[in-house]
Parts: structure tokens; C-alpha cells; sequence
């Protein structure tokens, strides 16, 4: 019966000849979308010699190497892998949560406000966004270094400062969206403007911090240039400058463990997408509406 | 009477606000003042002074800015970073929207395929430059056994290759966007069309491309100024080679400032341009798409 139904809908049958050819041709992109992940993961378990010599074939009796790429990626060289982890872990986490707080606040605070000095600062943000990481590195990570924020704990607030101009304006966009009201009868059943924020706005903007979350999380997790140049690098590095100098500080690089480590980053990246798929498209909408 | 009441509570909440500056406002704008204005007016006023280091510094005005844009290695790179730019921009926007608007017409495992496709986008660019190092060598040892055209040695192979990852990469993202776009036009505009007897081309073309042109301003917009900042996948994939051919603007000033032993403030100066570069681009770019917005 609802096939039936369904096929009233769809239209002339030809239509739904036309949505089958669609719908393989579909899942043969995909198969190309898939395909290089696939070879990185049937590499990992290659001999490395193997790997260059001819990256999609099979692995065989004499190129399988079973897990020991892994064991080789993982503590390679004279600083193991599990440390890089642990840095980005730490330097997402703080970040990501002193960027939520503090530019939450500032976006309430601007429009309630609504000073000239609120709109000057609104502007600027809006104009960060557009200016290269090129125009101030060599600048901010002197500043870094002058300031001694180029430690994993301190790097938030150099996190915070770079990345305020999308934050501030994501979060504007939602605040002016809030009736006055609201908080106007916050105000005067008597509670005052931390209260208002934390009980009343904060609630109300909960799909807001997750948005705008996912998206500092995806960008900290996987920024190279800014850790590089502002964290020292014999004692800290995060995992994408691990993959970097696995390529340039062993003469001829160990394919094997760049093929395992490469996969070892991928883990944790489908997890998430696959735990939060839903909240992660609608914060790339809600983030791509800046233009 | 509304109006006079409005104003007095919000001056009643506007005050008390005002109180709480240094804890609502404050660190933001501190960090943002170390983050991002400082280093902003620094590095314009470095631009102008010959330095290695920040102790040794000489005035020189506008000498830093006539020797990087008398330095062929950036000429060349501004030109293969628009060359890119117009490649990718173009490849990018076709796909992301035909590929948006097959899966709003509603085939079978349209969620599945969406999946799929934006899974790249949560990669980072260092790995994504590796893996597609991998792809396009393994590519290249397919074509020519002997003397494969390998991703270090070839620039044609490295242009591709820049081109192939970002088509991965950000297709997805796009798709997304036009996908929110497509699922906001009108039905009654459509159907109204098939009644007067338009076919899809003429609906495609009058009702569905103007409606979704605030999308194609953004997507243009941001594959546009992601194509001119460009660093990571670059320097992953093929990091200049060979001789600096396939070079980015980036990429091309990270070098001057960190690879090479000339005066610092030549980078800062290159940096400078590409800064007014980037803004010229998106500024033009939206005057020219937001006017398309207007006019329908």
C-alpha cells in the first residue's frame, strides 16, 4: 500500500529509473571518496618498502607486517606519540572551554550595551576573520614568547585572542536573536546581570555552544602553524606537528609508521563524527553564514 | 507609551550590565588585544625595518615592500595561488552544488551519501596532504613505471594534486550549505512553474538558482578565501617542490620568514600584501555576488 503511495508521489516511472541510475552512480563516488582512507588503512599493514613501491595492491604473504608499523609509529624517534596526544587533548579541551565562556560573555555583553566602544570591538572581530595567520605569526608568537604563554595551559588564551572574531560573532547573532524581555523580568524579580547570564541567557543559548564548540574543537584539534611557532618544540608537540616531523626529521621517513600513525589520528575523528554527525553539520551551517 | 517603557528598562538593565565589564568583557578583549591587534599593528610597523632579529633593526620605509614584489619566487606564487584559486573555486562549487541538488530531490540513502561526503572536512590538512601523497605518487608509478612523475619532482603533479585534495576535502562542506539553500526554496514558486509548463532547465535556472544565491555567495566566498590562505595541505603535500613550483602564498612567505637568511621584514612586507590581497579578493568577491542578490 505504501509503495503504491510512494510511487504516485515520485512521479512517471521513469523518473524512478532515473533515481537508480542516480543512486548508483552515488554509491561509485563514494567508493572514490572512501578510496584513499582505505589505501592510507591497507598501507598500515604493509612493509614500508612496499608502500612506495606499489601502495595498491593487496598486502601479500611477504608485505604483511601485521600491527608492527603501529608499534614502530607509536614510539618513533625520541618523543612518543602518546605524548602529542595527551598535548592536544589538553590544548583543545582548555581552549575550546575558555573560548565558549569568555567570548559568550563578551557577545551578551556587547549587545546589551551597545556602547560605540561595544561596536568598535564587534567590527574588529568581524575583521579578524578575514586577515591570514601569515600577517601576524612572526608578530604573535614573539608576543607568545614575551608573555610566556607558549605552554600548553597558557596557549588558551592566545587560542582565545585569535579566535574570538568568529566566536563573538556567532554568538552576537544568537544573543540579538533573545527577547529583552526575558531579562528584563529576570531583572526585576531581582537578579542581577551575572545571575541573568548564567541562569536565564546561558540556558536558553545551549545549541549555540555546541556549535560553535564543534567548531573550535575541529579547528584547534587539527591547527599545525599557530602550536608550531608558538609552543616550545622540544618540549610540547601536537599530533599534526608529530606527522610533520615524522616526514622531515629522519632523512628518509618511515612510510610504515606514517601510514599507522596517519590511521591512529583517523580513530578518533570518525568516533566523533560519528557520535555528533547531526550537531557538526548544523554547526558548520550556523558557522558558514558569516559571509 | 510602549516605546517610553522599553527604554526605561532597558536603561534599568543597561546600568547594572555596565558594572560587570571587567568580568564579561574583559578577558576577551585582553586576549583578543594579544592575540590579534597587537601583532597586527606590529607586524605593519616591523614591515617597514631591515631585521634579523627584533634587537638590530633599521628603518628602511617602503624598501622591504619593492624587494618582495621584485622577488620572482613570490611573483610566481601569487600567480600559481590565482591559478589554483579560480581551478578549485569553480571544480568546487559545480560538484558540491549538482551533488546538493541530487540528494535533495530525495534518491535512496541520500543521509548515507551526505555522511560520506563530509567526512573529509574533519581531517586536517597535514594528514590530508599525507594520505593524498600516498594516492597521487601511487597514481603516478601506475602511469609511467620507469619515470613516474612523482609528486616532488613534477609540478604538474603537484598542481593536480593540490586541486584533487581540495575537490576532497571541501566538496562535502559546500554540499552542505547548498543543501540548507535548496531545501529553502519555495514549493509553491516550483510548482506554479510546472503548471505554466517550464521545464526543469528553465526551473533550475529562474527559480531555484536565484532563490539559493545567498548560498553561492557564501560557498564562493569561503572556497575563495580558503584557496588564496592555503598552508597546510601545502606544505604536506608538496612543500614548494620542486624548486619552489608549486609554492602557495603561504607557503611562499613561512619560507622567506623561517627558511631563508634574508631580512625578516621582507617576509612581514609580503605578508602585508597578501593581508590586502585576501581583503581586496573578498571584498570584490561580495560586492559582485551580493549585487547578482539584489538585481533578481
Amino acid at each position: 500500500m505504501t509503495g503504491v503511495k510512494k510511487r504516485i508521489h515520485a512521479g512517471p516511472p521513469h523518473q524512478s529509473r532515473v533515481n537508480r541510475v542516480l543512486t548508483a552512480v552515488f554509491c561509485l563516488l563514494s567508493v572514490v571518496y572512501v578510496f584513499p582512507v582505505a589505501v592510507v588503512l591497507l598501507n598500515s599493514f604493509k612493509s614500508k618498502n612496499a608502500i612506495t613501491l606499489s601502495p595498491f595492491s593487496w598486502p601479500s604473504g611477504e608485505t604483511f607486517v601485521g600491527f608492527s608499523n603501529y608499534l614502530t609509529g607509536v614510539s618513533h624517534g625520541n618523543y612518543p606519540f602518546w605524548r602529542s596526544v595527551l598535548y592536544s587533548v589538553i590544548i583543545t579541551v582548555l581552549s575550546t572551554l575558555l573560548i565558549l565562556i569568555a567570548t559568550s560573555m563578551a557577545a551578551w555583553y556587547i549587545n546589551r550595551v551597545d556602547s560605540w566602544l561595544c561596536r568598535a570591538f564587534y567590527y574588529l572581530c568581524i575583521f579578524s576573520m578575514v586577515v591570514p595567520f601569515q600577517m601576524v605569526m612572526f608578530t604573535l608568537s614573539k608576543t607568545a614568547d614575551r608573555l610566556r604563554l607558549n605552554n600548553p595551559v597558557l596557549i588558551s588564551i592566545i587560542y582565545l585572542g585569535f579566535g574570538a572574531g568568529l566566536a563573538v560573532f556567532l554568538f552576537s547573532g544568537f544573543v540579538k536573536g533573545i527577547p529583552l524581555e526575558i531579562e528584563e523580568a529576570a531583572t526585576i524579580d531581582g537578579c542581577g546581570p551575572i545571575q541573568t547570564f548564567f541562569r536565564v541567557v546561558l540556558p536558553i543559548m545551549k545549541p549555540t555552544y555546541l556549535s560553535v564548540g564543534i567548531l573550535e574543537t575541529m579547528w584547534i584539534w587539527n591547527d599545525y602553524l599557530l602550536p608550531y611557532l608558538v609552543l616550545d618544540q622540544n618540549k610540547y608537540k601536537t599530533i599534526p606537528i608529530h606527522i610533520q616531523y615524522l616526514q622531515g626529521s629522519y632523512g628518509r621517513r618511515d612510510m610504515g609508521a606514517m601510514m599507522a600513525l596517519i590511521i591512529l589520528c583517523l580513530i578518533p575523528i570518525v568516533i566523533f563524527y560519528a557520535l555528533c554527525q547531526k550537531y557538526i553539520i548544523k554547526g558548520v551551517i550556523s558557522g558558514a553564514v558569516k559571509g | 507609551m510602549k516605546h517610553n517603557g522599553a527604554a526605561v528598562t532597558g536603561a534599568l538593565m543597561r546600568r547594572p550590565i555596565r558594572r560587570v565589564f571587567a568580568l564579561f568583557l574583559l578577558p576577551t578583549a585582553v586576549a583578543f588585544a594579544i592575540g590579534f591587534v597587537w601583532p597586527f599593528i606590529w607586524g605593519i610597523y616591523l614591515s617597514f625595518f631591515n631585521f634579523k632579529t627584533l634587537t638590530l633593526k633599521e628603518f628602511v620605509g617602503f624598501g622591504n615592500y619593492a624587494k618582495a614584489l621584485a622577488d620572482p619566487s613570490f611573483f610566481h606564487s601569487f600567480w600559481f595561488t590565482a591559478l589554483y584559486a579560480l581551478i578549485s573555486v569553480v571544480l568546487i562549487n559545480i560538484f558540491a552544488f549538482l551533488i546538493a541538488f541530487v540528494l535533495t530531490k530525495g534518491i535512496r540513502g541520500s543521509n548515507a551519501f551526505r555522511t560520506v561526503f563530509f567526512m573529509p572536512n574533519l581531517i586536517g590538512g597535514i594528514v590530508l596532504g599525507y594520505i593524498w601523497q600516498l594516492i597521487i605518487n601511487g597514481i603516478a608509478v601506475k602511469i609511467n613505471e620507469m619515470n613516474p612523475p612523482l609528486i616532488n619532482l613534477n609540478a604538474t603533479t603537484g598542481f593536480i594534486g593540490l586541486v584533487a585534495l581540495m575537490c576532497w576535502q571541501q566538496i562535502g562542506y559546500m554540499m552542505i550549505i547548498y543543501i540548507a539553500g535548496l531545501q529553502n526554496v519555495p514549493i509553491e514558486y516550483v510548482e506554479a512553474a510546472k503548471i505554466d509548463g517550464a521545464g526543469s532547465w528553465r526551473i533550475l535556472r529562474h527559480i531555484t538558482l536565484p532563490s539559493i544565491m545567498p548560498s553561492i555567495t557564501i560557498c564562493t566566498f569561503l572556497t575563495l578565501t580558503n584557496s588564496f590562505k592555503l598552508f597546510d595541505q601545502n606544505l604536506a603535500l608538496t612543500d614548494g617542490e620542486p624548486a619552489h613550483a608549486t609554492e602557495m602564498l603561504a607557503l611562499n612567505i613561512y619560507k622567506t620568514f623561517y627558511q631563508s637568511s634574508i631580512s625578516k621584514g621582507i617576509g612581514q612586507a609580503k605578508a602585508v600584501l597578501f593581508f590586502l590581497v585576501v581583503v581586496i579578493i573578498a571584498l570584490l568577491q561580495l560586492y559582485l555576488t551580493r549585487k547578482k542578490e539584489v538585481q533578481r
